[in-house]
């Protein structure tokens, strides 16, 4: 099968392309800004069909998605980063206007400090919106994840527009081989967007997200929402089952890697868990019975699925790439309440945050993140959460304040002398 | 709907006799914003989907009712105009692929108040008016953010006592000049108008929906509650406000502005102020001459270079 070199955000672009969308909502934020110049390339050459439009701010941008998609049109946009967070209102409102469409965000850290590498307290912090949420950790997955995404959020069990997420610079900006479906069977697979009763029509007026006046009614629209996005895990397994049988690639909601029979587990999301396969490959050479998890579908929350995967094991490191200030992983707490309560014996469940912000996560990290779930699971105490950080890394950024410090103060003694010299 | 007032409007005669607008809505009595909104709607009628910013007008379309004959979507204080946007481009994308009908296409209307118009939602407007959205903007402007009891917005008046600016000057700032905002941008249409001047503001309808591209509208809408006056005051005080000069009723074209209405003789604008509690601390205890003037000689020099410049025309 012929593959090509795609970055991520070709790869996103290709998938926004495959899916045949009519509209897009942009605004440029890196590192997610080569999706909307592949595309806005594509249809100013007539590659594609479609509009693009740039709007003034993310806030606005994701209103003009949901309203474009409330009026019965397949809708595509990315984001990222400050991105997503400056258009939070709008995730949380579109979404209730139960209109479909896909978003990617291309996963960056959040300010403050101001950066540019990836960590998930962005996508994290879409968590509750109502928005379901597709993790990649290849160009492949992200390509083929839009077009499922599609089929998912356009879904009449669910109704719900989809972000897939992938990590700035590891996936945004990096090559990898990518088979590109053919127009055709991509087409096939997506379908044609059916907006039944999604429209705004002079023949048929419509209120559409208008107030309700106390919690009943709202109530009845929330709940209605949490519970169409549940929908998703059924309807999320059928197309992902007919998606591998007419692509060869399996996308299942959670992936597992040498897990089948390991005592031990990584469990994380999106590209880093490259990394940890790559851990789990050289720790099985050792002897180790070690494998991972990865949640791809993080919203719906595959919690069935996930409790049958880490039940009966000895240990399970959570290697959350985002943090809740005052709380630890977010990750982790979600597997703990997904397995609190399970019958049999409960595994040690231990929190280890790292990546934030690009940072690597080294190989001998995940050589002593097993080392300390072993011996928790041999002593049955679970760890306290650990933050991810070296030696060496405290040293630079003590050398950093140091040379800052020498800096300022050479330039205060001779400010200092000069006025001397003036008196 | 507006069949029957397709005819050119001339006169006060050709306005209908009936609103299309449905009645029962949880508006304040004597809102001067419905007041235009009713004139507005008359004549644009239900072939439309009004997109709604957070204010007042949010509560028109409460689950499971609604005044409007025609469509609605409610979407953020800030946003409208991108509302606005997504709805236009994705009917223009249904005609253009044939998936709709021109029968069924719709004029999209924002509607705003003017805290989201003058403020918060300002940015996306300049990018509607920028990417010359083919749409309609209804900002009623009643002075303040009214739905939340009337804290001061940037389209506060000088002096005006609101719930934030309760000392004795009142609001310290001055009412923005949004009128000349938008039409800095050169959208295809400004206007003001009063529900009070029901004809001005048909013929400014009339003329606008005849157009492409933006076309936007500011209604001064006096505000029973927020402004302290009795509702059956309502239609005195808009026309006191043109009587006196202090909201004057324009239109920008092509570059051009034209005053509509030119009070030849105004009334002191004392008459207008009195008779709202959010002013009477102009008056009581003691009238407050040097704030009074002021108010009086920033309307008079406003009016004195619209007059230089029609005599130099």
């Amino acid at each position: 099968m012929k593959r090509t070199l795609l970055t991520g955000n070709a790869a996103a672009a290709w998938g926004a392309r495959l899916a045949n969308v009519d509209y897009i909502p942009s605004f440029p934020i890196t590192p997610q800004t080569e999706i909307i110049e592949s595309l806005s390339e594509w249809i100013d050459n007539g590659e594609m069909p479609g509009r693009l439009v740039t709007l003034e701010s993310e806030h606005s941008m994701i209103t003009a998605a949901g309203s474009a998609a409330a009026t019965g049109i397949r809708t595509f946009s990315a984001t990222s980063s400050q991105g997503l967070l400056y258009g939070m209102e709008m995730l949380y409102t579109v979404s209730g206007w139960r209109a479909p469409f896909v978003l990617v965000n291309v996963s960056r850290g959040l300010s403050s400090p101001i950066t540019l590498e990836p960590d998930h307290n962005d996508i994290f912090a879409a968590r509750d919106c109502g928005f379901l949420q597709i993790h990649c950790a290849s160009c492949q997955e992200i390509l083929d994840s839009i077009l499922i995404a599609y089929r998912l959020g356009e879904d009449a069990r669910v109704r719900l527009p989809v972000i897939v997420n992938m990590d700035g610079f590891y996936l945004s900006f990096t090559r990898e081989p990518v088979v590109i479906p053919d127009e055709e069977s991509a087409r096939e697979f997506v379908g044609n967007f059916d907006p039944e009763n999604i429209h705004f029509s002079a023949s048929a007026p419509e209120s559409q997200a208008v107030a309700v006046l106390g919690g009943g009614p709202y109530s009845y629209f929330r709940y209605e929402t949490h519970l169409a996005a549940m929908n998703g895990l059924a309807a999320y397994e059928e197309i992902a089952e007919e998606f591998g049988q007419r692509f060869g690639r399996s996308h299942s909601a959670v992936e597992s890697y040498c897990a089948d029979d390991a005592d031990y587990l990584f469990v994380m999301l999106g590209s880093f868990a490259t990394k940890a396969k790559e851990a789990v490959d050289r720790l099985r050479v050792c002897g180790w019975s070690i494998g991972l998890v990865r949640p791809r579908l993080v919203r719906p929350f595959p919690a069935s699925q996930l409790q049958h995967l880490l039940a009966d094991r000895k240990g399970i490191a959570v290697i959350d790439q985002n943090i809740s200030m005052g709380m630890g992983g977010v990750l982790h707490s979600e597997l703990a309440t997904a397995l609190y309560g399970q019958s049999g014996k409960q595994p040690i469940l231990a929190s280890f945050i790292g990546a934030l912000g690009g940072r690597d996560i080294a190989i001998e990290e995940f050589f002593e993140i097993a080392e300390v779930i072993k011996q928790a699971a041999s002593s049955g105490v679970t760890p306290p959460p650990r933050l991810l950080y070296t030696r060496e890394e405290l040293r630079e950024i003590r050398k950093l304040q140091a040379v800052a410090r020498a800096e300022r103060d050479e330039l205060n003694n001779n400010s200092g002398h000069k006025k001397g010299e003036a008196q | 709907m507006s069949e029957k007032i397709e005819k050119m409007i001339r006169s006060t005669r050709d306005l209908p006799s009936t609103h299309l607008l449905g009645t029962g809505t949880p508006m304040c009595a004597g809102c001067g914003g419905l007041e235009a909104l009713n004139g507005i709607y008359d004549i644009l009628g239900e072939k439309t989907v009004f997109v709604n910013a957070a204010g007042c007008m949010t509560l028109l379309s409460v689950y499971p009712f609604t005044p409007f004959r025609g469509s609605w979507l409610y979407t953020a204080m800030a946003s409208a105009p991108a509302g606005a946007q997504g709805i236009r481009d994705a009917l223009d994308i249904l005609l253009e692929q044939k998936r709709i009908t021109t029968d069924d296409d719709l004029e999209v209307v924002v509607l705003t108040g003017d805290g989201a118009a003058y403020g918060m939602g300002l940015s996306a407007t300049s990018g509607a008016m920028e990417r010359n959205l083919d749409f309609i903007y209804v900002c009623y402007d009643n002075e303040g953010y009214g739905n939340t009891g009337q804290q001061y917005s940037g389209a506060t008046p000088h002096a005006a006592k609101t719930a934030t600016s309760r000392g004795f000057a009142g609001f310290r700032g001055y009412k923005k000049d949004l009128f000349s905002i938008w039409a800095a941008h050169n959208p295809a249409y400004v206007a003001t108008v009063i529900g009070a001047e029901p004809l001005d503001l048909a013929k400014k309808i009339e003329k606008l929906r005849g157009m492409k591209g933006p076309r936007m509208i500011i209604a001064l809408s006096p505000c029973p509650t927020g402004w302290d006056f009795d509702p059956r005051e309502t239609v005195h005080i808009g026309q006191l406000a043109l009587k006196s000069g202090i909201w004057p009723l324009k239109e920008y074209i092509d570059g051009k502005v034209t005053h509509t209405k030119v009070p030849r003789k105004r009334v002191p604008v004392e008459d207008y102020l009195s008779l709202q509690g959010r002013f009477r601390h102009l008056f009581e205890p003691t009238r407050n001459e040097k704030l009074l003037d002021e108010i009086q000689a920033r309307v008079d020099s406003y009016w004195e270079k619209i007059e230089q410049d029609e005599a130099e025309k």
